[in-house]
């Protein structure tokens, strides 16, 4: 709590402006870390607000997490489904205006499903649920919601999931490496058999993050294994607040 | 304990009904007339098959008696359901009543529903209380791993919702035949992923738990879930059906024919003759979705967000006739159903299928009419199909309707609550003086410092004391957000409020072998062992919740076992202040005319006002190690002797449950005056592998020189002793532990330092093996050993992976 909050008091003392920041979660049915991610988005000085699956309406956010979950029980295919729900017409929309979007585990899942990000996420190659404090290496600080960490930065967050195998073809994967849209790498070994040990990618213009891995699990000394997932949403601020002043 | 499960009834039924009711087909076009009430007066002498439904001669008499004619098939189906072991409690009730009887008024105090309910209730302060319960799915687990182990979690996580809580967390407390026993191979990897795969889904961290293997559970492993969830005073719900006129409504999944179980009989013999035309092969064991439970867990806390229910009872083992009958029962006078509103995944299924289907991720409420429609819009928005099968009435009776025609008629308390109670023969087991005089004395103990560092890297690499990450890693423990503590730490601890940092810590804890020596000693050395886990973390012991899994009440020596367990275990709880709120009784835990050893599980509630105050397990460098309490000779039934040795007898050690209290006072004292950095128990395989474990978890070394006028290193390392903890305070502190634990009358020893990268061991040490009993001091020589913290890891984490890929 100590950390995050002085984390947070420091953010809206470096930027003078984030304190009116609204960040959308979404729910979707099966939703589990809705509430973390509110809770990680409150612990910067930002307004959660909450979205939900059946309503287009975003409420005048200024950004979007999309939780990670089963949504809609993962029927299907992960992702598959709520790719479809009248909320992510506009996720849709906005992000191709620019708006950040951050989705995690599920929300990564959802986010390939719709699209937004290339390739997509598989069942981990030991066909094991598998929940660790997984050392990463940011790849990009020039992203929407990497900008407060250095490139080559280690971390240590939450990984979990039983479809976390980042797949895509090999000129996709070369083309998203030469573009610097690698977000971020598992380091040790690979926990589920993504490719390329990739943990989370961006779309070209930097908005839109998918990430396996839970940084909203990493907000609080006593709760996490670090609060290293704190600068995700501090970035995101960031972001915010560049793009006002520059309009 | 109106407590039910699909557990003891499946196994049952697994047996005798399946084969019958898969196999067999009916054909609705030629079924037969319904066997109603009015059927059931005009046809007094048809022979029913009340035996091979589990109903003694003496029992169906008394059925007739209370209906004062033949009961219909429907009814049959019911009274037999309710009155199984499982549902009814017959053979256990007459000894589970101490945990009443032998509440003290403080503790009593504290609760705010007691035992009878789904699950208890505990006040936890500021408003807040806690319902927590564990239940086992042991049967289903075996034949069907993943989903016995899922829906095992399903069922116990609807316990506490019927409660009006929010599940906030689950635990998990797992035992198998041998590791290396190949069908541990195909039962293990399942349980574990029903376990992970369910609860996973549902938002819940799985906090901890235990995996102990043991050959007495080859043939019937044992698979007890606990579910923990919190509700403000206020929000309590109780399984009542009152007020005329108020409507039953069934909501979340439809019903279809797994779990029938048993009563397939019914349908073979009264309604197949000459039928062709069923879906076959339904299972034995349901089939949980755990989507369709995550949902329904929003719907219900919105519901009662809203308070829009009377009453509300979950579904579980007996299904509709259990939900139906304890609500009508508990409430204040009768109740109609239209049971072929039933929403059916199979339209085929007969009446009194429907009554039995234990179909997961269903829940009954009784709900005011005028709230009906609030309470189906919530239901709608979460897409929960809700349907109206009853209404409450002031008959006194529960009336069931089948299109049109009742075909079951009865005061609802004769079958939910006014079973058979059976006072069974107990008889201390011929073996047992046996077994006790058998105890470790003759085996051999090494005492040289090669020997004793080689057996620490042994037992470190035991299945029972390796890491179980290969396990706890498939778990959630994150989600929410709240959790302070998981495993491998002694107790999980979970935030309640954000805003004033009040949590909850939870243990489960048990020991078969020690309760096969002495199952008196046996069930109060689980509930120590729980309790002070609980005290370790720094929250205060406040509740019990039990799981007993026993052999077959039939047999005298297991009903001998139970008696003295459930005797100790009240005893124990009386002496400790903490109040047994409710749990769960599994019988019929056995291979062949083999009962496995008789195992209660226990956990223990706590409370700690501050969660940031919590202590953790592990050390860090330059702080100093503390070991409180005393160590005897006491190493019969003992890890080192199961695993060294295969060997089981002697007496367990000796509980000693003031030592514990006094203990637990020092722990809790030392963690709120933020004197204690860490600690961990010592229990299972001694002050070495309590050793070993903090070393691991802290990535430290620590450097133990064992006190001199202490035992022989052998027993200072190895022996069970109870009331034991190590503890590590900084440098600073040292004097004012030293002083709570004098001031508290804990025996306390300062045992060494944390640094390096090794566990390094100082003692008096032997140049080879001693007879037992013939250690001489004078002939020892001091010395030390050392382990690498590399190498100790190694085989504390290869075993796992090495039997389970």
């Amino acid at each position: 709590m100590t950390a995050a909050t002085a984390t947070a008091a420091a953010t809206s003392s470096a930027t003078g402006s984030t304190a009116g920041a609204r960040i959308g979660v979404v729910t979707f049915p099966g939703s589990l870390d809705d509430g973390d991610a509110a809770r990680a988005v409150r612990l910067v000085g930002a307004e959660p607000v909450a979205l939900w699956h059946g309503d287009e309406d975003l409420r005048g956010v200024d950004a979007v997490v999309l939780p990670g979950g089963f949504s809609y029980g993962d029927y299907l295919r992960c992702g598959a489904i709520a790719r479809f729900a009248p909320v992510m017409t506009s996720v849709i929309a906005r992000a191709g205006e620019g708006m950040p979007v951050l989705g995690i585990c599920n929300g990564f899942q959802v986010l390939c499903e719709s699209h937004l990000l290339p390739g997509a996420l598989i069942r981990n190659d030991h066909r094991r649920f598998v929940c660790v404090d997984q050392p990463l290496r940011i790849e990009t600080g020039a992203t929407a919601w990497t900008s407060a960490y250095t490139t080559g930065q280690q971390i240590v967050v939450p990984l979990k999931n039983g479809e976390g195998g980042y797949v895509a073809d090999e000129s996709t994967l070369d083309w998203l490496e030469g573009e610097g849209r690698v977000v971020a790498r598992y380091l040790g070994d690979n926990p589920n058999g993504s490719y390329r040990a990739i943990a989370g990618v961006a779309n070209e213009r930097g908005n839109v993050v998918g990430l396996m891995p839970h940084p909203e699990h990493a907000v609080e000394e006593l709760t996490g294994p670090s609060t290293d997932g704190l600068g995700f949403f501090t970035s995101v601020l960031q972001a915010l607040v560049s793009s006002a002043a520059s309009a | 304990m109106t407590d039910h499960g699909p557990d003891q009834g499946t196994d049952q039924g697994t047996d005798q009904g399946t084969d019958q009711a898969t196999d067999q087909a009916t054909d609705q076009a030629t079924d037969p007339a319904t066997d109603t009430v009015a059927h059931a007066l005009n046809t007094p002498d048809l022979a029913q098959p009340h035996a091979a439904l589990g109903l003694k001669d003496d029992e169906f008499a008394r059925i007739r008696a209370i209906l004062g004619r033949r009961p219909t098939s429907a009814e049959l189906a019911m009274y037999s359901v309710m009155w199984s072991e499982h549902c009814s409690y017959k053979s256990s009730k007459i000894h589970l009543s101490q945990f009443s009887e032998k509440q003290s008024q403080d503790s009593r105090a504290a609760l705010l529903v007691g035992i009878g309910e789904n699950a208890g209730v505990v006040d936890i302060g500021h408003g807040w209380a806690v319902t927590f319960k564990a239940e086992s799915h042991n049967h289903p687990s075996y034949v069907e791993p993943y989903q016995g182990a899922a829906t095992g979690v399903g069922g116990i996580v609807r316990d506490i919702m019927s409660m009006g809580a929010r599940p906030v967390a689950v635990m998990d407390s797992l035992r198998f035949g041998p590791a290396d026993a190949p069908d541990t191979r195909r039962v293990l990897p399942g349980v574990v992923a029903g376990v992970g795969g369910y609860g996973n889904c549902l938002g819940l961290p799985n906090i901890g738990g235990e995996v102990v293997f043991d050959p007495s559970y080859a043939g019937n492993p044992l698979v007890n879930a606990l579910c923990v969830g919190m509700l403000r005073h206020e929000d309590i719900k109780l399984a009542h059906a009152s007020g005329a006129g108020n409507l039953v409504v069934l909501f979340g999944a439809r019903t279809g024919g797994d779990g029938i179980g048993g009563v397939s009989v019914l349908a073979s013999e009264t309604f197949e003759a000459g039928s062709t035309r069923r879906p076959s092969k339904r299972p034995a064991v349901q089939v949980g979705d755990p989507f369709m439970e995550k949902v329904l867990i929003e719907c219900c806390l919105e519901v009662f967000a809203a308070d829009l229910v009377v009453g509300i009872q979950d579904l579980g083992g007996a299904g509709l006739s259990c939900a139906t009958s304890e609500l009508a029962s508990n409430g204040d006078g009768g109740m109609h159903v239209w049971l072929d509103r039933v929403p059916l995944r199979d339209a085929t299924l007969r009446p009194e299928e429907i009554l039995m289907s234990e179909s997961q991720e269903r829940m009954c409420a009784v709900v005011e009419p005028a709230r009906l429609e609030d309470f189906l819009a919530i239901c709608d928005r979460w897409d929960v199909s809700a349907t109206v099968i009853g209404e409450v009435n002031s008959s006194g009776r529960l009336t069931v309707e089948w299109h049109g025609e009742v075909i079951a008629d009865v005061p609802p308390r004769t079958v939910a609550h006014e079973g058979p109670v059976y006072q069974r023969p107990v008889r201390r087991p011929a073996g047992q003086d046996t077994l006790v005089a058998d105890g470790t004395d003759r085996l051999p103990r090494p005492s040289s410092a090669e020997d004793l560092r080689a057996l620490v890297l042994r037992m470190a690499a035991a299945p029972n004391l390796a890491a179980k990450s290969w396990v706890t890693d498939q778990y959630d423990r994150y989600v929410g957000g709240n959790t302070v503590l998981a495993q491998p730490c002694d107790a999980g601890m979970v935030r309640v409020d954000e805003a004033t940092g009040l949590g909850i810590a939870l243990a489960t804890d048990g020991n078969g072998r020690y309760t096969a020596l002495d199952p008196y000693a046996g069930a109060q050395l689980a509930l120590s062992e729980a309790y002070r886990n609980v005290a370790v973390s720094g929250a205060r012991p406040l509740a019990v919740t039990d799981c007993l899994n026993f052999g077959s009440p039939e047999d005298p020596a297991v009903m001998w076992q139970f008696a003295e367990a459930c005797r100790g275990l009240a005893d124990g709880c009386l002496e400790l202040g903490v109040p047994v709120t409710g749990g769960n009784v599994s019988f019929y835990n056995q291979t062949g005319n083999t009962a496995i050893n008789p195992t209660p599980v226990v956990g223990v509630l706590g409370v700690i006002e501050d969660v940031s105050r919590r202590t953790p397990m592990a050390p860090a460098a330059g702080q100093v190690l503390l070991l409180l309490g005393e160590t005897r000779d006491e190493l019969d039934g003992s890890e080192w002797a199961h695993e060294l040795h295969g060997h089981l007898g002697g007496s367990p050690p000796r509980p000693d449950l003031a030592a514990e209290r006094r203990l637990a006072e020092a722990l809790i004292a030392g963690s709120a005056e933020g004197i204690v950095a860490a600690a961990h128990d010592v229990s299972d395989g001694g002050l070495a592998q309590c050793l070993v474990e903090m070393a691991l978890i802290g990535a430290i070394g620590l450097d133990v020189s064992l006190p001199p006028a202490g035992p022989p290193a052998f027993v200072a390392l190895f022996a069970e002793s109870v009331a034991r903890v190590v503890v590590a305070v900084a440098p600073g502190r040292v004097e004012s532990m030293m002083e709570l634990c004098v001031a508290g009358g804990v025996p306390v020893a300062r045992v060494g330092t944390v640094g390096g990268d090794a566990l390094v061991v100082s003692g008096r040490f032997d140049s080879g093996a001693v007879e037992p009993g013939r250690f001489d001091p004078g002939a020892v020589d001091p010395g030390s050993f050392a382990i690498g913290l590399a190498d100790l890891r190694a085989v504390s984490a290869a075993t796992l992976p090495a039997l389970f890929g």
